[in-house]
């Protein structure tokens, strides 16, 4: 047991988990007015129910020794899990680390459904989804699973993470079909600044994904921390040319998409490309996934947040582009195809496609369970009143006028009447 | 002349919009407004706080037309903001007394007459 390492995931840990709040402010101010809470609850549960799921069940899915497909029960209910050393930290801190991957995985769904899909549904699906989707691919490939036996090239969760929750988004979107108003009228963000603020606290929990998946203070981390720092800034500056280029104005939507963009795609390579080609990386992400958005914006697929243009696409190239750049004197272990490895990129692609297909299907079938027992969509009255007051009886900006305060029947003395001044601002005209 | 004023639901405004454009209405004020017409209070609860909401956020258009206007304006408006729930909102159509365009200082009718279909008619 080394006290750095440990020191380090720890503080990696709590970075990872600010992401998942962070995504709620991304995807909130993508999102109109009476949907803003909705939107962030989405994120804000999934640390609730996909953390509570992980940590019964979940972490025993994946890390058990079980087969090359899934993990076992053996450590569900978190039995055997303790203080003693998993490589150089606590166990016990290694399955918190890794439970904060599968929150935040749950979590980037919801930006391809958000504004239509009733909240207990929301709640029932991402559990499962967590436990049946995520839980198996990530011990594919960091459980010793197939494709880890295989030797896919996956640093921080590429495929496991990104390429896994842009499959099921695409899934989700088409099996809930478009909001009502999709394509019929103007959907506009209600607050970019939301937007910036969570792209920016994205990045700063980013460190902590990618460097922490070191599992050390190690120079694996220092590699994977400076790709996180200058693959992002690449895939900015593009995608703000392209901007340019198309349009003649830069916009703050852009520049916080590209950000993401930029983080996904360099997550499955942190720790196996050279700096330089994390910056190569990050630049080339930016073409397919910037054309992939404009595309999908004239299609009837409602993915309504691009779930699957910046996590799907930006994820599937990162990981292919890895097989391309992997260089072993960063590394110490792969060369990618550049490097006279072309292998590398054949076993990525084995994986992203391995990825997209079982997290498709298994998505649907998940999603047509949940549907025989409840609805998934909100009715039309209450996505046209938002869900907001529909699902959780609250506003964002709650103006508070005429809001009559309802007392509870207090025992024994006469109940207080409502202030007279309350009943008159609040009165019917 | 006549000033036709709508009160109606927020979602509805792109429609009330598309439909009053069909039928040739070019100049018109819009505003958010509160109010409550006989629908179901919403109930919300802030930490122990619970709260009925008695006002219903809504969307008021001013419309200033010419007399054989009205019945047009008002059926686009009719035709178009109405789910069949209460709470659609409600159509006024008021007299008016003197109607001035700033920029020219026409009045009255030719105040509210668009200055394309003047120049066509």
């Amino acid at each position: 047991m080394n006290s750095s390492d440990t020191a380090w995931v720890l503080v990696a840990t709590a970075l990872v988990l600010l992401m998942t709040p962070a995504l709620g402010f991304f995807y909130g101010g993508l999102v109109r007015r009476k949907n803003a809470l909705n939107t962030m609850m989405m994120s804000v549960c999934a640390l609730g129910f996909a953390g509570l799921g992980w940590a019964l069940l979940g972490y025993s899915l994946a890390f058990g020794r079980g087969n090359g497909w899934i993990g076992d029960l053996s450590m569900s209910l978190l039995r055997g899990v303790g203080l003693e050393p998993h490589g150089t930290i606590p166990h016990l801190l290694f399955f918190a680390f890794q439970g904060t991957f599968a929150i935040i995985t749950a979590a980037l769904i919801s930006g391809a459904i958000v504004e239509r899909m009733r909240f207990g549904p929301y709640l029932a699906f991402i559990t499962l989804w967590s436990l049946l989707v995520y839980a198996p691919v990530a011990h594919w490939v960091w459980g010793g699973g197939w494709l880890a036996k295989l030797g896919a090239l996956d640093f921080a969760g590429g495929t496991v993470v990104h390429i896994n929750a842009g499959a099921a988004a695409l899934v989700a979107a088409i099996v809930l079909g478009p909001r009502k108003d999709y394509g019929r009228q103007a959907i506009l963000p209600h607050s970019v600044p939301f937007t910036v603020l969570g792209a920016g606290l994205l990045w700063f929990g980013w460190f902590g994904f990618n460097a922490g998946s070191a599992l050390g203070a190690s120079p694996s981390a220092a590699l994977a921390f400076t790709n996180t720092l200058f693959a992002p800034a690449a895939t900015l500056v593009v995608w703000t040319i392209m901007d340019l280029l198309r349009t003649g104005k830069v916009t703050a939507v852009g520049g916080a998409t590209a950000i993401v963009v930029g983080l996904v795609a360099v997550t499955p390579a942190a720790g196996f490309v050279g700096p330089l080609g994390g910056i190569a990386l990050g630049a080339l992400a930016a073409f397919p996934s910037y054309y992939a958005l404009l595309f999908r914006a004239r299609t009837r697929l409602d993915d309504s947040l691009d779930v699957v243009a910046a996590h799907g696409v930006g994820g599937t190239v990162g990981a292919l582009l890895t097989g391309v750049l992997a260089q072993k004197v960063w590394n110490g272990a792969t060369d990618g195809a550049l490097f006279g490895n072309p292998k590398q990129l054949g076993i990525q692609l084995v994986a992203v496609l391995a990825s997209i297909a079982y997290s498709a299907i298994l998505t649907f079938g998940l999603l047509k369970a949940v549907a025989a027992v409840a609805a998934l969509r909100a009715t039309a009255p209450d996505e046209g009143l938002g869900l907001d007051v529909s699902q959780h009886g609250e506003e964002a900006y709650a103006r508070g006028e005429g809001a009559i305060l309802i007392l509870d029947e207090p025992p024994g003395p006469p109940a207080p009447t409502v202030s007279p001044v309350l009943r008159t601002e609040g009165g019917r005209s | 002349m006549k000033l036709v004023v709508a009160i109606i639901r927020t979602e509805k405004l792109t429609s009330v919009l598309e439909s009053l454009f069909r039928a040739e209405v070019r100049g018109l004020t819009i505003s958010s407004v509160q109010g409550h017409g006989g629908e179901t209070e919403r109930v919300e609860t802030y930490r122990g706080t619970t709260v009925k909401m008695d006002l219903s956020e809504k969307v008021r258009l001013e419309i200033g037309v010419s007399d054989h206007f009205v019945a047009p304006t008002v059926d686009a408006i009719l035709s178009s903001a109405g789910t069949g729930s209460v709470g659609d909102g409600k159509i006024f159509v008021l007299p008016v007394e003197k109607v001035y365009r700033i920029r020219t200082g026409e009045v009255d009718q030719d105040a509210v007459t668009p200055v394309e279909a003047a120049t066509t008619a």
